[in-house]
């Protein structure tokens, strides 16, 4: 990285370091930060519209719609979410091949499960088995994107279906006196109306979510975890420039700081957005930011 | 093989008793069923010793954090931000390391490097500081009455504290904590998935359950037994905890009685 890191052996203390924490491995490692930040910013939208349609579902007037709505918000009650992470990655991965098996393959005999394997065609292989590395990579990007917005999409719906409930009354039928569908109620009074009573509840998840990303490590990503592992683990002055005993402690010292830091920046962004929503509103905390002013 | 030599040969696997071997093929839903079983030891021997443990220090930690001198209420503050503004798997991680490196100063600290112990300590201070902010909330809503009404009788100091503070601070907490409860028992899935070493195998029901998916490629059987288990522990918990909230609630009405709503959890 720099000009004096030509012979990292006759380096110290300082200008060591400096050499020590740019060496490629630690760019990469720097890069599987970006990978926690991607994954939240698609994670996040993605669970959020997750749930909003778990939340619509499960007040729907279509019965069976109703009871899909109310079994996905159910169904993380009471089972731990690691067993969903671990569950859904392979459960998404043989479904997917299992879909492009019976289209592709539409004449292919054999079952799918034999004894204790799952056999596709080659052709519904998922990636293909030539594909280059990087496809790999962000399939099983994407898998772990996509659990994460089931199993938090469930949370928010949660919440959202909370928030629906807690808009006054009045307001509906106000609504519905002024001739509106259930439709046109829904989408013009009801929705713009939950998220200063939703907002609570989803700043808490995002919180967790931000908390669950490590998780990412279990999925077989190549995350901050990982890299954490690999360059903090004992190196030998045979195998490398930068010989050191074994430094993971550091190493998951620094992830600590990392996700203390993280948390905190986005309480305080929060709770900065929470007063901007509360102002002017008829709830508690509206009545005692206008009570402070005064 | 009968389903009775099974679970004879399996029932304790994860701690070591009986059968050596883990099955290798021919998996059979007997199997599955008692060796998840069998790791859900662990999963409750984590969750019990954790929250018994934990409940003291939370109230310590709650305390101090109310308290008005800085020099007692920043390290509870503190504490209390560490462990609930880190990830939980980080912190195994973490502690897994350091508990390494303790090893070469003193044997003394050995035990920690394992899971039984070592893994003990890190759920123990993380549940201690999720309750510890749960309790600390209730203090912060005791009603003015209550206090004031104590200090009407002249009680003052422990007494003050042991007869009016504490149990009204459980009776207000008591539905959050029950939700804190059932989280640590989930939580208590990561151990063996984050650096605590599974020796010889003995491992938490989620260990076997990710053992079988792994072997048989089908993760439709071992996860749906794992959640069974789960969800019947969940209303265990729910049931205990309800039986302490109407002792503590026990003076009041019965309409005026606070029912325990279960909330959906929250991963550390």
């Amino acid at each position: 990285m720099f000009s004096f890191c030509t012979d990292p052996a006759a380096l110290e203390g300082f200008q060591w370091f400096s050499c020590y924490l740019t060496t490629g491995k630690h760019m990469s490692m720097y890069w599987a930060v970006g990978t926690v930040l991607l994954l939240l910013s698609i994670t996040a939208p993605t669970a959020l519209a997750f749930g909003f349609a778990g939340a619509s579902a499960a007040r729907s007037n279509v019965a069976p719609l109703r009871w899909i709505g109310k079994t996905y918000i159910a169904v993380v009650r009471g089972i731990p979410d690691i067993a969903f992470f671990l569950f859904f990655v392979i459960a998404l991965d043989q479904a997917f091949e299992y879909i492009r098996h019976r289209i592709k393959c539409p004449d292919w005999d054999e079952p799918v499960r034999q004894g204790n394997d799952f056999i596709v065609c080659t052709a519904a292989k998922l990636p293909l088995g030539n594909a280059p590395q990087w496809v790999h990579e962000t399939y099983g990007f994407l898998l772990a994107v996509l659990t994460f917005a089931i199993v938090f999409g469930a949370f928010a719906a949660n919440v959202l279906f909370g928030a629906m409930r807690a808009v006054p009354k009045g307001q509906l039928e106000t609504a519905e006196a002024y001739g509106m569908s259930r439709r046109q109620t829904f989408w013009r009074v009801l929705v713009p109306q939950m998220w200063v009573y939703a907002l609570p509840g989803l700043s808490n998840l995002w919180m967790v979510l931000i908390k669950a990303t490590p998780l990412l490590f279990l999925l077989g990503v190549e995350d901050i975890v990982y890299w954490a592992r690999e360059l903090g683990g004992a190196k030998q002055p045979q195998f490398t420039d930068y010989p050191h005993p074994d430094w993971r402690m550091w190493y998951f010292a620094a992830l600590l700081v990392f996700y203390l830091c993280f948390t905190k920046v986005s309480e305080v962004v929060l709770d900065k957005i929470m007063a901007k929503l509360t102002h002017g509103q008829a709830t508690a905390a509206g009545e005692a930011q206008r009570k402070a002013a005064a | 093989m009968s389903c009775w030599e099974t679970i004879a040969d399996y029932a304790l696997r994860s701690q070591g008793i009986g059968e050596r071997l883990l099955p290798r093929t021919d998996f059979t839903l007997c199997q599955q069923f008692t060796l998840i079983g069998s790791g859900m030891i662990w999963n409750i021997y984590f969750g019990i010793v954790a929250l018994c443990s934990g409940f003291f220090l939370a109230t310590a930690v709650a305390m101090g954090k109310a308290a008005r001198n800085p020099w007692v209420r920043k390290p509870a503050e503190w504490f209390i931000f560490v462990f609930r503004g880190s990830p939980l798997f980080i912190q195994f991680f973490f502690a897994y390391f350091v508990f390494l490196s303790l090893k070469d100063v003193s044997s003394f600290f050995d035990p920690l490097t394992s899971a039984w112990a070592g893994a003990l300590v890190v759920l123990f201070l993380n549940t201690a500081a999720y309750s510890g902010e749960i309790f600390y909330g209730a203090l912060q809503s005791i009603p003015k009455g209550d206090t004031e009404a104590a200090d009407a009788y002249g009680l003052s100091g422990w007494s003050r504290f042991r007869r009016v503070i504490w149990p009204t601070m459980l009776r207000l907490a008591w539905p959050a904590y029950t939700n804190e409860a059932i989280f640590l028992f989930h939580a208590t899935t990561l151990v063996f998935f984050s650096g605590f070493p599974a020796t010889q195998q003995r491992g938490d029901a989620l260990y076997y359950a990710n053992y079988f998916a792994d072997k048989t490629f089908n993760p439709f059987i071992p996860y749906p037994i794992l959640a069974g288990y789960f969800i019947v522990l969940t209303l265990v918990v729910i049931g205990i905890f309800g039986l302490v909230n109407n002792r503590l609630n026990r003076h009041l009405p019965q309409d005026a009685r606070r029912k325990i709503k279960v909330r959906p959890q929250i991963i550390r």
